[in-house]
């Protein structure tokens, strides 16, 4: 294992395997009555989050606590950040106060590798900016593989606003570098100019492709992330792209919906078709906590050290 | 320098006899469960499983346990220890749980082993069944079942294969080379 968790790209596909086969032992330690391992007793891990988040930082926060590390939860409002302290001082601060691990996340691309210039602890990027967001590729490749058995030759759709998801990114890399066919659909404004570079199909229409895919993985309109208008309305948005019930109903049997979370129900996704038996958009979140706890297993577990022998 | 301390038929003889031991020492095998440490000790645990059934008509309950998580150098090591499957179907509560590995070495792994079990219930009992004690503990830990003591120098490797995983059942001992 590397000593940082940054990119799908740093990570090979024995990496990957090793990640996903660790994960699959580490959630059965969430079906037990007491749900901790003693693994990292006396580690400490800073969930430093400088944007909003909800499922990522409490599914960190539950994975270092079954783990029974320390866990210090830091967030931009009401914190030194607020008073305007560097993220090089806040990041030395940590530092100072012996965290072994930083879970980052930050609007700004790139910053997880940026602070790993300044401390020694391990970092792992829980989302940059419009970068990467490698844990959440690394639970979408597990919930995959347990469904379907493998992630070769896999026909994955990503759908929806690629060019402003971090999602899109890691897991498109991810099941390139596991040998899976993907597909990134969406308007066209949506859709990164160096989309072909990624070793992935583009289409910008849904419809023919949705008969032949294994997994349907809807994307969440990034309002928030939109400075200028990239498609007419979102009613317009949710015509040419949503998966609809009808939409859905052309799916194969066996493939899966999903959905990264949060879902705009009504717009990239119908409610219906968020609820229904090929969704497995719940379990996405459940995996979410054992991929975690694998990756802060395999990153602390060491002393990242070469080998002696 | 290698040398072959249990063949094929050593190690049947040798799991017939602690079968016959657990059914005595815990009067039939009605409470008993056998929980093996991962990996191979859950491969002697199911040959012990299906020797008890045969003799005694009783069938015993086998899981598989990895301590992994529960290992006292964690950290200490280059690498994190590889993680292997936990598979306990049954509830440990007052069972007799016998553990079951392939070698009983510094006693640190059963160490573990007791912590990990402590955590998914509480056992009536825990023994320990190990096809060899090669001796040096570290830890105020006995086996209550032996299928052979092999007196051995720290240096010695001692390499329990079993055909599930193996191909071939044997315990060989590699002695240290003298002044190595």
């Amino acid at each position: 294992m590397n000593e940082h968790l940054l990119s799908m790209h740093d990570l090979t596909a024995d990496d990957v395997v090793r990640i996903l086969d660790t994960a699959e032992s580490f959630r059965e330690v969430g079906t037990r009555v007491i749900k901790k391992v003693p693994a990292l007793r006396g580690r400490t891990v800073v969930n430093f989050f400088l944007e909003n988040s909800t499922r990522t930082r409490i599914s960190f926060e539950l994975a270092a606590k079954r783990l029974s590390a320390d866990v210090i939860n830091f967030s931009a409002g009401g914190s030194s950040v607020a008073k305007g302290e560097s993220l090089k001082d806040t990041a030395l601060t940590l530092q100072a106060m012996g965290a072994d691990a930083i879970v980052i996340r930050h609007s700004s691309s790139g910053s997880p590798l940026q602070l790993t210039k300044w401390v020694d602890a391990h970092v792992l990027n829980a989302g940059d900016g419009t970068h990467e967001h490698p844990t959440q590729a690394l639970l979408d490749l597990y919930t995959m593989r347990e469904k379907h058995g493998r992630l070769e030759g896999l026909r994955v759709a990503i759908v929806g606003d690629v060019l402003h998801s971090r999602v899109a990114r890691s897991l498109s890399w991810g099941l390139v570098t596991m040998g899976a066919e993907v597909t990134l659909v969406g308007p066209p404004t949506l859709i990164p100019p160096d989309a072909p570079a990624w070793g992935t199909h583009v289409s910008y229409d849904i419809d023919g492709l949705l008969p032949k895919l294994d997994v349907c993985y809807m994307l969440r309109v990034q309002r928030e992330r939109q400075r200028l208008e990239f498609f007419p309305s979102v009613r317009e948005y949710a015509r040419l792209f949503g998966l609809t019930s009808a939409r859905a109903a052309t799916l194969p049997d066996h493939a899966l919906i999903m959905h990264p979370g949060p879902m705009n129900r009504g717009v990239e996704i119908d409610s219906d078709v968020a609820d229904q038996p090929g969704s497995v958009i719940e379990e996405q979140v459940t995996n979410g906590i054992a991929i975690r706890m694998a990756l802060l297993y395999l990153l602390l577990g060491g002393t990242g050290e070469a080998a002696a022998a | 320098m290698t040398a072959t301390v249990m063949a094929v038929d050593d190690i049947r003889r040798a799991l017939t006899r602690v079968a016959h031991e657990i059914i005595e020492r815990d009067k039939g095998a009605g409470d008993v469960v056998l929980v093996g440490i991962a990996d191979r000790g859950d491969d002697l645990a199911r040959r012990l499983a299906a020797e008890i059934s045969r003799i005694e008509g009783t069938e015993v309950p086998v899981g598989v346990l990895d301590i992994t998580f529960y290992r006292d150098d964690i950290g200490l090591r280059a690498e994190a220890p590889e993680v292997h499957e936990t598979a306990i179907s049954f509830d440990v509560s007052g069972k007799t749980v016998v553990l079951v590995d392939d070698v009983l070495y510094t006693g640190r792994t059963i160490r573990s082993a007791m912590d990990a079990l402590m955590d998914l219930g509480r056992p009536h009992k825990i023994q320990l069944a190990v096809l060899v004690d090669r001796g040096h503990r570290e830890l105020p830990i006995r086996a209550d079942f032996v299928g052979k003591n092999v007196p051995t120098s720290r240096a010695d490797q001692v390499r329990v294969q079993v055909t599930e995983v193996d191909g071939t059942d044997a315990v060989t001992v590699d002695r240290a080379q003298e002044g190595a």
